[in-house]
């Protein structure tokens, strides 16, 4: 692995201060299993993607770790872990799909150390982007691998330039629950959405989020849910134990007295570049019986998808777990 | 530049000057030359590695050994005492756990991770545990009658705390701060 400077604030301020000193080649780490273990010891580097120079640690802020949950919602510092968000008790009773989807990230090993933060700013897995032999159009290079090569994992919808699917369970939640996330920079903190946190490849190739070079996410806030707020998950492998999905669905919704789709959100994740609001699906099922009307909305996925030599597979997968997710969630 | 740690692995401290891009698990192989802790990968999939930091199981090949300062590990070499296999490694024993041995130092302490949670696990809970290690020999069933077999032994042996399920300690950093570089350049 190349060698780093490293550097431990002990508050976020020190953390802004040192990522602003030392400009984009810094980068912080939580856990470190996807920034230490993938990409840096895989040599994952290219023009627009330099290996860090230094390291800027968050494990020693305290005040980055935690669960506080409150009427308003739940309050979860970026160094939490996974392990942490799946045997919270109060997550756990009205945020039950962030806590099934934390928990169906990789094993308990990778849990135990990887953080909510870096489950959600890690980067993608196309092979070809792991590949130190692959300069793509993500690494600064001028080409995408998978357009001509093995493409069976990659997006479906909303790919161009490059087709990467965003690969983090937790941000798929997260989305579904109307999350936003807390932003700590040199110009102060802000607070962002996201609805509006996670970009395609249109906008920056070099980039799945909004989050610049001198910034750090410090927490994430999930509004209480609705009263009976029905909430599902479900991942598709490609073995029965730990891997990243294939296609995955998040639903948070309500419905009224008579089983009608009242408010909600359904959000597909291993399908596109960002984790995918599907409002298309959403329209369809507005004020409709959502046990008689979940079929025909839920195909509506196959007029927004454009698949690939290979994968043409993950629409008829999104399509039907849509559908069962949603009537799974329903009891 | 290289940066002073202080571990305590298996109860023993023992400081040294790292390089930031040492890994956890080269440091206990390499530097403290403690070598039951195997490496398979290298990238987090296999968990021939898996030590306990703060009494909980993790990947070492994931962790820098710079992360790990102020914390304690237990590696596989911490479980036996005074030459008597404690009762994780007697399963494996008794139940044939292991055939060439190479995941078994991971896999034992995974197994001992689980059995502090949850003292009486079924076969799919163990199963669900330890899917993060990999054995490319036994086809695992045995090492799931193995750690049957250990958590039997435990229950016996604590059969009040057997009731009662363990909740993970909330890590937070304690990495002794004097020692730190500076985070302003
Ligand atoms: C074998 C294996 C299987 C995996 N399976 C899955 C899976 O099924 N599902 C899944 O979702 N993930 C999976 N992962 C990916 C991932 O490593 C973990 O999920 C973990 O949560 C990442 O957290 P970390 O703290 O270790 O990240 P780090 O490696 O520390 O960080 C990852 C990235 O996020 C940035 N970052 C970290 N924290 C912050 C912050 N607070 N503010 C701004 N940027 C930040 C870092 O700069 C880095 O670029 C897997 C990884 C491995 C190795
Ligand atoms: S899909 Fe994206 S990351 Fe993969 S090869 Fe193409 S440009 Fe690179
Ligand atoms: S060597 Fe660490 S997981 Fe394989
Ligand atoms: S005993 Fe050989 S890999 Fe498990």
């Amino acid at each position: 692995m190349k060698n780093f400077e490293l550097y431990e604030p002990s508050n976020v301020r020190e953390a802004v201060a040192t990522l602003v000193k030392i400009g984009p080649k810094a980068k912080v780490i939580g856990g470190g299993s996807d920034l230490v273990a993938g990409v840096m010891k895989d040599w994952v580097q290219g023009n627009g993607m330099p290996l860090p120079d230094a390291l800027v640690d968050l494990s020693t802020i305290p005040q980055l770790k935690g669960i506080k949950v409150d009427k308003t919602g739940a309050t979860i510092g970026a160094m939490t872990t996974l392990t942490e968000i799946v045997e919270s008790k109060d997550l756990q009773k009205q945020f039950s799909l962030l806590t099934q989807a934390a928990h169906s990230v990789a094993s308990p090993l990778i849990r135990n150390f990887g953080t909510l933060g870096g489950n959600i700013n890690q980067r993608p897995r196309c092979w070809f982007y792991r590949g130190a032999e692959f300069n793509c159009y993500k690494k600064g290079g001028d080409f995408c691998y998978s357009v001509g090569g093995d493409n069976r994992y990659h997006a479906i919808i909303g790919g161009e330039l490059c087709y990467i699917v965003h690969p983090s369970d937790t941000a798929t939640a997260l989305l579904a629950l109307n999350a936003q996330a807390k932003i700590a920079g040199p110009r102060g903190d802000r607070t962002v959405p996201f609805d509006q946190y996670f970009i395609g490849p249109r906008e920056d190739v070099l980039r799945e989020n909004i989050l610049k070079a001198d910034e750090v996410m410090t927490e994430v806030f999930i509004p209480t849910p609705a009263p009976g707020t029905k909430q599902a998950w479900s991942k598709l492998k490609n073995r029965q134990v730990y891997d990243f999905a294939i296609v995955s669905v998040a639903a948070a919704f309500t419905t009224d007295a008579s089983g009608n789709w009242a408010d909600g959100r359904v959000v597909l994740g291993g399908v596109a570049p960002v984790p995918y609001r599907a409002t298309n699906i959403e329209n369809q099922l507005k004020g409709k019986n959502v046990k008689n009307s979940i079929k025909q909305a839920a195909a509506t996925i196959r007029t927004a998808a454009r698949p690939m030599s290979m994968n043409a597979y993950k629409v008829d997968v999104a399509q039907t777990m849509v559908e069962r997710t949603i009537l799974g969630a329903l009891g | 530049m290289k940066f002073p740690v202080e571990i305590t692995v298996n109860g023993v401290k023992r400081r040294s000057e790292v390089e930031p891009r040492l890994l956890l698990v080269h440091y206990l192989r390499d530097v403290l030359e403690i070598t039951g802790t195997h490496v398979g990968c290298e990238t987090g999939i296999c968990g021939a590695c898996t030590v306990h930091l703060d009494d909980e199981a993790v990947k070492s090949c994931m962790v820098l050994a710079v992360q790990a300062d102020g914390c304690s590990v237990t590696t596989v070499e911490g479980l036996a005492s005074d030459g008597t296999l404690d009762d994780v490694q007697q399963g494996f024993w008794e139940e044939h756990g292991l055939q060439c041995g190479y995941c078994t130092p991971g896999l034992l302490m995974s197994a001992h991770d689980l059995l502090r949670k949850s003292p009486n696990p079924s076969a799919e809970e163990i199963r669900r545990a330890i899917n993060g290690n990999l054995c490319r020999c036994t086809g695992y069933q045995t090492i799931v009658h193995s750690i049957q077999n250990a958590a039997q032994k435990m229950r016996a042996k604590k059969p009040a705390a057997a009731k009662q399920v363990q909740p993970a300690k909330l890590r937070t950093s304690k990495r002794k701060r004097e020692q730190r570089r500076p985070a302003t350049v």
